[in-house]
């Protein structure tokens, strides 16, 4: 099988089972731990990732439905760790215990890809398939709002 | 809560040089440390080394100054979400006058040094607060003593600030590194001799501080329990019982051992005696990567063996409850004579409300890594009681716990499921099985099946009304399958703390007043659960006096207030009850009704109680007192006519005291609204014939963000005079019965069962 690009890096996929979910690809392959398991059928969203600029549910993605497209991880999404969603996360406040958080701060960062400004309702609809155990949701409310203003 | 952990008492020693090298390797030579102990004192002892096994005397706190200037604070208590890591180190720092920026964060290794570091029962701030003041505190009057004796001033002139001793008079000043070498040679003062920044000075308490993992959360870096790798390790996924004590009949490998990546299979053994945190034993399939041990484990067949408890079945059980608190129970709890007031009444009502069975379900399932190497064994693992942990490592594996380190990783959630790490013992069994590095991965329907529950439970009340329409009796009578039977699985009947958990402490003003019990069976693993039996006493004490004052054709919050009564403190003892006020003296941590009514009064001025509101949309509010904090939650909901619950808002008026972080307090208070919401609107377990009916959250619901209310506001109205309180658990209880409460207004009908979707809400 051909490498996955992984943040920019080329992955071997070499002995892997092409059915293997992209989750346990990045986190046990790949090194990308950020990227969280809590469900494994597409309910929590903890494993959310960009494939090919869009958010997917990385533990029911197999591997081979990422080939020859580039995926993003947490550990990608800036550079620097600097993507004004993650400055208005820390500014907010908004992670608790941090689990769910990448998935969180993944989905909203597709969704502001998409639309610079949305409503509550909007809010709803791309980050309903996220989970927050601790019950950050205002919260994230609060800083997807702040971030989209901040991206103008 | 936990039945474990005594730590009422303080007194502070220094242990000058790092001579027993508990910080070896995490500051250099020459570094000033101090430790802080907590804990009953029946004598002092001059040997006080590791391995000691009195906790009591063990340290809980340990700072380092480094000659840098670099002052590392350990942080003893487990992170899973309140921000205690970050905001106990910093109690120290601000009594210490440290610079944030120089301060780094240890966390600490399971060990009885630090005194009690099993985080829950809301008690991390509650009882450290003051240990942890008084350690900074100590080590600022030391450097301010090698200040002055280099300067020759009185130690009164100086302070400390900006991580370094001043002079105020003449301005000097010198850094808390020039110093360290210095103050670690003097004596430790005496606790009397402290003195205390006051509030004006303080720069991290009170403060919204940041929690210092963020970053790491917000770029993936933070290491969770499953983010942990090591040479060579391999991935394991165990299938466990389906139920309570079942042992494995028989295996059948051949498919699973066929399989590409699987290593090994093996027999685990299961639990002998009282379950407690031993783990429930099974068949576990080692293999290179988690996808291949979870490929394995599903083509792996299993039989098992009978067990007394694979017949559970929850909507018996359920029956059953209902059952029992329908009879008289023991009484535990007696105001006057509460059956004649009853029968006396000019108005009697009764009702009968149950609640569900919950797993915890933190969003990271439970997971430890553990890997061996000269007879000593090391297991990563996010466990909110590490000690536990090493003790059950021991106890498994059969070595002396010198021979174990349980280093505690962040925790994706907690909520007192990780406090019986079963998980870390499966790890380091299997590590030493399989000679290798191993880590224990459960999935989510591992950790559904597989809870401590949150009891089922059902409680049955009756009150009674004079002519005016004024309570005079009230009786309520609680059962549901013990916490007890964890440790000891012959016991039936409720104990005392959990009883004190909103029940037997009800604060009402009425003339006759009692407080029964009911005893039942377990047939599962029985936790303790974020806010635990207050969730059921409160939704049952709440609602039903809701329904009271709507009996009395009164209005809630007044009738309310009325029940409450004067402002006094109530002490459940005076009437016969053993009442452990969450393990604090009453004196230190009164009922005081007048805080409850404060916290009553704001949330209603908050919400806009009294207002009008459209048809299908109600208020709802409710008062309870829980780890010695006092919340009220008021809500508004609105029900469709198709029975839709929405929650466009919540106010929590919450009083625990100084907020010591007040931005962690309003989130806690935030979350706890949304946790109350899961239970309160979707979260429900059950077994039929010993098998749990639920495997994911497809079927066992939490909230999601369409679920939580758009708006949650959160005052907190403590007085900064009284000692900080629990915040982690306390918001939970008041909010099933303000939503209940306020459907009830929105639509006419009352909801006596949780979770409340199970209800036909619609109207018309
Ligand atoms: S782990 Fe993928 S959605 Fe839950
Ligand atoms: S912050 Fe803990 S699950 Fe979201």
């Amino acid at each position: 099988m051909p490498a996955i690009d992984v943040n920019g890096k080329a992955i071997e996929t070499d002995g892997i089972d092409p059915a293997m979910p992209l989750l346990w690809f990045l986190r046990d392959h790949a090194g990308m731990t950020g990227v969280k398991f809590g469900c494994g059928m597409a309910q929590c969203g903890c494993c959310t990732v960009h494939l090919g600029g869009r958010a997917v549910r990385a533990c029911v993605t197999p591997v081979s439905a990422a080939m020859g497209q580039p995926v993003v991880t947490i550990e990608g999404l800036d550079e620097k760790g600097e993507h004004p969603l993650q400055k208005a996360w820390a500014a907010a406040g908004v992670p608790q215990c941090g689990y769910c958080q990448a998935g969180q701060i993944m989905s909203a960062a597709a969704l502001l890809a998409q639309n610079k400004g949305p409503s509550d309702d909007d809010i709803d609809r791309a980050m309903r398939g996220n989970l927050c155990r601790c019950g950050t949701y205002p919260r994230i409310r609060e800083a997807i709002k702040a971030a989209a203003k901040e991206m103008g | 809560m936990s039945a474990h952990g005594n730590e009422t008492s303080r007194r502070i020693v220094a242990i000058g040089p790092d001579r027993r090298g508990f910080l070896k390797g995490m500051v250099g030579a020459g570094a000033f440390l101090l430790g802080v102990r907590a804990g009953v004192i029946a004598a002092p002892r001059p040997s006080d080394g590791p391995g000691d096994a009195a906790a009591a005397f063990a340290p809980n706190v340990w700072l380092a100054i480094e000659a840098d200037d670099r002052v590392r604070i350990v942080a003893h208590r487990s992170e899973m979400g309140t921000g205690i890591r970050t905001v106990l180190p910093l109690v120290v720092a601000d009594e210490l006058g440290c610079s944030r920026e120089k301060v780094e964060i240890v966390q600490a290794i399971g060990d009885e040094k630090y005194g009690s570091q099993d985080t829950d029962g809301s008690r991390s701030i509650r009882r450290f607060y003051e240990p942890m003041r008084a350690a900074g505190a100590t080590a600022a009057l030391m450097l301010r003593r090698a200040a002055a004796a280099r300067w020759k001033v009185p130690v009164g002139e100086t302070h400390t600030a900006d991580h370094a001793v001043v002079h105020g008079a003449t301005g000097k000043r010198l850094g808390f590194g020039a110093l360290a070498a210095d103050a670690a040679k003097l004596p430790v003062p005496d606790a009397t001799e402290l003195t205390f920044k006051k509030p004006a000075d303080r720069r991290f308490i009170g403060a919204d501080a940041p929690i210092d993992d963020a970053r790491g959360i917000v770029t993936g870096a933070a290491k969770f329990g499953g983010d942990i790798r090591r040479p060579g390790m391999l991935f394991a996924m165990i299938v466990r019982p389906p139920a309570l004590g079942q042992a494995v009949k028989t295996v059948d490998d051949k498919a699973t051992r066929a399989l590409k990546g699987v290593v090994d299979v093996v027999r685990v053994p299961g639990f002998s005696g009282a379950h407690a945190f031993q783990p429930l034993g099974g068949v576990a399939v080692l293999a290179r990567d988690t996808w291949s041990a979870l490929q394995g484990r599903r083509l792996l067949q299993v039989t098992w063996g009978e067990s007394p408890h694979s017949a559970l079945d929850d909507a018996a059980l359920a029956e059953r409850l209902v059952k029992i608190v329908e009879k008289p129970g023991a009484v535990l709890r007696e105001r006057g004579d509460t059956p004649k007031a009853l029968k006396s009444a000019d108005t009697r009502i009764a009702a009968t409300y149950r609640t569900a069975r919950l797993a915890h379900a933190p969003m990271e399932p439970p997971v430890a890594t553990a890997e061996w190497k000269d007879g000593a064994c090391t297991v990563w693992a996010p466990t909110q009681n590490p000690q536990a942990a090493r003790d059950e490592v021991a106890r498994m594996c059969a070595v002396d716990k010198a021979a174990v380190t349980v280093e505690v990783t962040l925790l994706g959630g907690g909520f007192g499921r990780k406090s019986k790490a079963d998980f870390a013992s499966e790890a380091a069994w299997l590590a030493r099985h399989a000679k290798a590095p191993v880590q224990v991965v459960w999935t989510r329907e591992d950790d559904i099946a597989h809870s401590y529950f949150h009891a089922p439970a059902a409680v049955h009340l009756e009150a009674g009304l004079d002519q005016k329409k004024r309570p005079v009796a009230w009786l309520q009578r609680s059962a549901f399958p013990t916490i007890t039977s964890t440790f000891n699985p012959a016991a039936k009947a409720p104990s005392p703390m959990e009883m004190g958990l909103g029940f037997t402490d009800v604060p009402w003003a009425v003339p006759n007043l009692r407080a029964e019990g009911g005893e039942v069976e377990h047939h599962s693993r029985i936790g303790w659960y974020r806010a635990v039996c207050n969730i059921w006493h409160a939704f049952a004490v709440h609602g039903f006096a809701d329904e009271l004052a709507h009996a009395a054709g009164a209005d809630p919050l007044a009738f309310l207030r009325d029940l409450i009564g004067p402002k006094r403190l109530v002490d459940p003892t005076t009437e016969g009850c053993t009442y452990p006020n969450y393990g604090e003296p009453l004196a230190k941590y009164p009922i005081d009704t007048g805080r409850l009514r404060r916290v009553l009064d704001r949330a209603a001025e908050d919400i806009g109680w009294g207002r009008k509101t459209p048809a299908g949309t109600g208020l709802g509010i409710a008062v309870h007192r829980s780890f010695l904090t006092y919340v009220a939650a008021a809500c508004e909901v609105q029900v469709s006519q198709q029975g839709k619950v929405s929650i466009p808002r919540f106010v929590i008026a919450a009083d625990c005291g100084l907020a010591v972080n007040p931005d962690r307090v309003r989130a806690q208070m935030e979350g706890s609204v949304v946790f109350g919401v899961s239970l309160a609107l979707h979260s429900a377990a059950s077994h039929k014939a010993g098998r749990i009916e639920q495997s994911n959250f497809h079927d066992y619901r939490i909230a999601r963000i369409t679920d939580a209310p758009r708006r949650i506001d959160v005052r907190l109205v403590g007085d900064g005079e009284n000692l900080p309180t629990g915040v982690g658990e306390p918001g939970v209880p008041p909010i099933a019965p303000a939503l209940a409460n306020g459907i009830f207004a929105a639509t006419g009908k009352r909801v006596r069962e949780l979770p409340l979707s199970r209800a036909d809400l619609s109207w018309s």
